[in-house]
């Protein structure tokens, strides 16, 4: 990598790196899956990299009080592999084996990706869906927004300067809830061309909840909340699910590039959630 | 004599799966790659490339970046006038061939197109001086698509020839005019070859060192010829052959974009005299994608004649050939090797074909695995079963009555080749036994019944390989070999081939234990420099084993008769047989080793009548003509019907390269080549715009398929020796991708044949196949 000239600090504490971030000029390395090869082509040419590889309570994955707690150094593989997510909180879990390739999940951190606001990253849709939140802390003390809150545009977030993700945070699945992620991958580079993350309970035999997050599809992931408010005291059928779908890209501006139009995107948008809503269907107890 | 020239040991190594000996350094880390050689004094250069596809150079202000501590130099087209233009190998009557400096002068062609170049003490301060210069471009119109360059008014690339015509080129067999007379059905269809970008996994790489003292240069690059670029490059820079010494290390894939002669190659060589200190540069994958060649990037429009019943009776080709910017070394002949291959495997011999080569504001087009065959084949064999499912016959069937019968061998082709050896139906047939065609069928049948769309599509594919009779080709076609024999009796081999990834380290000292009678761990094979190696052409065309290959031979068949004639020496007998590496008297029985005889050949206290001392024989192979690989590859796919996705259900690959020195080394080959066509047929895809940017610039937008994308390859083999070389092989490097993409895209035509669907260019996107699959879709 022949990136330009930049400091290099890896603290071992936490606040230690909050110090090095205070002023505002640093950035974080976090895995470095976006970072480094922004780098390398110097779109990206940040004066000093703080590296919280070493700082180790940021990798920790935890349970308390209905809430799972995700440090946000915790590896794509962490996530993917974790027995605590996969009996607590399996979309979280089966989104992180979604992403990119092996190499990738190893290196790549839940932190860094949903930083980054890539409007393809897969987390965002699965995120959006479980009404996650980002506990972000700065040298002053700390503040927790919604997912939703904090993804501004295509690679914005509300972060400020000297801030940086510390948790996020999703709830303890309710027992009986389905839920599935689907994904039209883009070959290259492995993100998604749309993803879909879907959530459903039912109740006396209609959909009591239904939660669905889309990625890929617009300049930043949403929810789809005319597709949830369709589905829900809805029996779920064939048709529900039909008609729920097509409300999806409804007033969406589509993203367009080689890989797909954006009128085929919103196409792919629908094919995809019905997948993930027949999934979650099935899975829903 | 006779009986002591035969193979000693046949059989013992050649055609076992023996597993490479290159492995052990690659696997661990340890092979030697251009970037991985330091020089004391080493500098580091880095090129500003013009971010416009057609632009006036206005000026050039390096002040700051030569401001910038650690910069050696900086050197722009004015400081390079004298040094020769990047090379065209191709000799086409009429061929328009602009003057191709290694830096742009006032003018660039294309987005990439080197500008500059700056020097430094290290790669990171080249890389930000890279940024500090500035050059005042005029943005120019351009043009990327090789028919909008056609059309009147279209942009000029080069302003002297405002048709944007490099060459025009018409070849014709037989009668076509009355093949198409006699024909009962006609069909016609425009077929694009999507340009691709090889993407070897090492990028290019040039290390140049000038020792002033000896005025003499060595340059170390990642290519697939290094004699052939010493020979170019002396030229280039004005050198003395004899002074310039090039080096090819472990190289990280060719595909044919390191079958030539580049800018940079000269440009570093250029540097390392200037400024007096080793310099290395080292391509970007940016600049891989930018700068280095692509491949295919052809519009074709085919015409086929036939009978009702059948039989084919002709075809004509009119072929749009997008060259890009410049020639680079082959550019211009790579659509010409099209035309010869456009018969197929069939036995018409009607054939008339135009080739138009088109200048584009892009990087050049040249050799990509297959280089002309791949599109050919894609041609025949799209055109072979539309005009089956235009008579509702059996693409098995269609292609079985055409095929020439193996008694028919060798055969004329219309364009002038003589097929070496053939049975054509052998490999077809093994592939439809190991699909069971028929049940197949009634799979599909009932797939449609229940409204999938399942697809069987089938290629047939022939190849011209082991380039060349040296009359053929542009710069000989031979293979050269030196064996010898050290005092100890060990054995090196040094091959004018270069491999790089193929396996020749292992398939030559296979060859060359087995006919020596040694341990293959006694042989060891080098190649790639040209201060060690005699001269050679390279590896590339799926020459390597087929042409230097019996270049080992010869060499070892010379050699035996030394030996044989040292025992004579040493048994003080005249009835001595070589076998088992020893030579053995046949009536005292006493032996004396090769260790022995090679002693005795050096410290020469007695030689044979008229012998030389030493053990050591170099041989240039001159083939007599090309080999003609053929197959059969069968691919079954399903059509996702909500998103257009393909799935390849089974992929059947049945090659016959002749005899197989190694048939692990074959399959790899078909592997990597089926995994290329499948690339093309299904991902990849150069796109520019129209102003000639590359939007493909990158592997986040470049699709190559990757291990888990790639559908599970059933190899098998059928085996047609070639009667042009004594090994009987044909070559099988480039196969796979040459049977891949028509096998791929016939059987998704016939998934969507049921909608009327005849035609699909690559590559078949998602998207492109999700839309035919709409009301009134349209190919």
């Amino acid at each position: 990598m022949i990136a330009q000239h930049f400091e290099y600090s890896a603290p071992s504490t936490l606040q230690e790196a909050l110090q090095l971030l205070a002023d505002g000029t640093a950035k974080v390395l976090a895995g470095g899956m976006s970072l480094i090869p922004m780098m390398k082509l110097r779109l990206a040419a940040p004066e000093h990299l703080v590296d919280l590889g070493r700082v180790a309570d940021l990798k920790t994955l935890s349970e308390s009080s209905g809430e799972i707690r995700i440090g946000a150094m915790a590896t794509h593989y962490d996530l993917e592999s974790s027995p605590l997510l996969r009996q607590r909180c399996p979309l979280l879990a089966e989104a992180a084996g979604h992403i990119g390739d092996m190499q990738v999940r190893n290196m790549g951190t839940i932190g860094g990706s949903v930083s980054h606001a890539d409007p393809a990253a897969d987390y965002p849709a699965s995120l959006l869906a479980l009404g996650a939140q980002v506990r972000l802390v700065h040298a002053g003390g700390e503040r927790t927004l919604s997912l939703e809150d904090f993804l501004v545009d295509t690679f914005t977030t509300a972060a400020e300067p000297g801030e940086m993700i510390r948790e996020i945070i999703v709830p303890v699945e309710e027992p009986g809830t389905g839920v599935n992620y689907q994904k039209m991958v883009q070959p290259a580079s492995g993100f998604a061309i749309v993803g879909v993350a879907a959530r459903l309970r039912k109740a006396n035999g209609k959909i009591s909840l239904a939660r669905v997050g889309v990625t890929g599809l617009a300049s930043r992931p949403f929810r789809a909340t005319a597709v949830e408010t369709r589905l829900e005291e809805s029996a779920g059928t064939e048709d529900d699910i039909r008609q729920a779908v097509a409300l999806i890209a409804n007033g969406v501006e589509a993203n367009t590039d080689i890989h797909a139009s954006a009128n085929y995107r919103k196409q792919m948008a629908q094919v995809y959630a019905a997948r993930a809503l027949r999934a979650a269907l099935a899975g829903a107890l | 004599m006779a009986t002591l020239l035969a193979p000693q040991t046949t059989g013992k190594l050649v055609g076992k799966r023996i597993r490479r000996r290159e492995d052990p350094r690659l696997i661990t880390g340890t092979a030697t790659y251009v970037d991985d050689i330091q020089k004391p004094g080493m500098h580091h250069a880095c090129i500003v490339r013009s971010p416009y596809a057609a632009a006036k150079i206005k000026g050039i202000d390096a002040r700051a970046a030569l401001a910038l501590p650690g910069v050696a130099a900086v050197f722009t087209g004015k400081d390079v006038t004298g040094v020769g233009p990047v090379p065209c190998g191709a000799s086409l009557p009429g061929l328009r061939v602009p003057h191709h400096h290694i830096l742009a002068q006032d003018r660039v062609y294309f987005a990439g197109h080197p500008v500059a170049v700056v020097v430094a003490t290290d790669r990171y301060i080249a890389g930000d001086a890279l940024d500090l210069i500035e050059v005042d471009y005029e943005e120019l119109p351009a043009v990327a698509d090789p028919e909008k360059a056609l059309a009147p008014g279209a942009p000029a690339v080069h302003p002297e020839w405002p048709d944007n015509t490099a060459f025009t080129y018409h070849q014709e067999g037989g009668d076509v005019n009355q093949a198409f007379a006699d024909a009962e059905v006609i069909v016609k269809q425009r077929i694009t070859s999507q340009r691709l970008i090889p993407t070897a996994m090492e990028t290019r790489g040039v290390v140049a060192e000038w020792q002033p003292g000896d005025k003499a240069l060595t340059v170390y690059s990642s290519s697939q010829i290094p004699h052939l670029l010493r020979s170019l490059l002396a030229g280039m820079l004005g050198l003395p052959e004899n002074r310039l010494r090039v080096v090819v290390p472990e190289v990280g894939g060719g595909f044919g974009s390191k079958l030539n002669v580049y800018a940079e190659e000269a440009l570093m060589g250029f540097v390392a005299m200037k400024i007096g200190k080793p310099v290395k540069w080292i391509e970007s994958r940016r600049e891989n994608f930018l700068c280095t060649i692509h491949g295919r990037g052809h519009v074709d429009y085919y015409e086929i004649a036939a009978r009702k019943d059948g039989t084919i009776l002709g075809l004509k080709l009119k072929l749009i050939q997008d060259l890009g910017a410049y020639h680079q070394l082959l550019t211009p002949v790579i659509p010409t090797l099209s035309v010869l291959m456009m018969p197929g495997l069939y036995r018409f011999k009607n054939i008339l074909a135009d080739i138009v080569g088109v200048f584009t504001n892009c990087v050049p087009t040249d050799a990509y695995r297959g280089a002309g065959r791949p599109e050919a084949t894609h041609g025949i064999e799209r055109m072979v079963d539309m005009l089956a499912a235009e008579l509702k016959m059996d693409p098995a069937e269609i292609r079985l009555k055409n095929f020439p019968r193996p008694d028919e061998f060798p055969f004329a082709t219309a364009t002038g080749l003589s097929y070496d050896s053939g049975d054509y139906e052998a490999p077809l047939k093994k592939a439809l036994e190991l699909v069971d065609y028929p049940k197949l069928r009634q799979e599909q049948a009932d797939a449609r019944q229940q409204g999938r769309l399942m697809g069987i599509g089938l290629s047939t594919y022939g190849e011209v390989s082991a380039f060349g009779p040296s009359p053929a080709t542009p710069a000989g076609g031979w293979e050269s070999a030196t064996v010898k024999i050290d005092p100890a009796g060990k054995v090196t081999v040094l091959t004018g081939a270069s491999p790089h990834g193929q396996g020749q380290e292992t398939s030559f000292a296979q060859i060359t234990a087995d006919e020596l009678g040694v341990d293959i761990d006694d042989v060891i094979v080098l190649h790639g420099d040209t201060a060690i190696v005699q001269y050679g052409i390279g590896t590339f065309g799926s020459r390597a084993t087929a042409v230097g290959g019996p270049a080992v031979y010869f060499a070892i068949q010379k050699l035996k008769e030394k030996i044989h004639k040292f025992g004579v020496l040493l048994l003080e007998s005249d009835d001595v047989t070589l076998i088992n590496g020893s030579c053995i008297c046949n009536r005292s029985g006493k032996s004396v080793s090769l260790a022995q005889i090679a002693a005795a050949s050096y410290r020469a206290l007695k030689l044979p009548p008229g012998e030389e001392p030493g053990l050591q024989v170099t041989y240039f192979w001159e083939p007599p003509n090309f080999t003609f690989p053929f197959g059969a590859h069968i691919a079954v796919t399903e059509i996702d019907r909500e998103t257009g996705q393909v799935n390849i259900l089974r992929y059947v690959a049945v090659d016959d390269c002749g005899n197989m020195i190694n048939p692990l080394l074959v399959d790899g080959q078909v592997h990597g080549g089926v995994a290329q066509g499948m690339g093309q047929a299904l991902y990849e895809q150069a796109v520019y715009d129209d102003n000639g940017q590359l939007l493909s610039g990158e592997l986040m937008d470049y699709a190559i398929p990757k291990a888990t994308m790639m559908p599970w390859i059933e190899s098998a083999h059928t085996v047609t020796p070639s009667p042009v070389n004594p090994l009987g092989v044909k070559g099988v490097g480039e196969a796979g991708t040459i049977g891949a993409s028509p096998a791929l895209v016939n059987s998704v035509v016939d998934a969507l044949s049921p909608l009327g669907v005849r035609h699909i260019d690559m590559p078949m996107l998602p998207e492109k196949i999700w839309k035919l699959l709409q009301p009134g879709g349209q190919a």
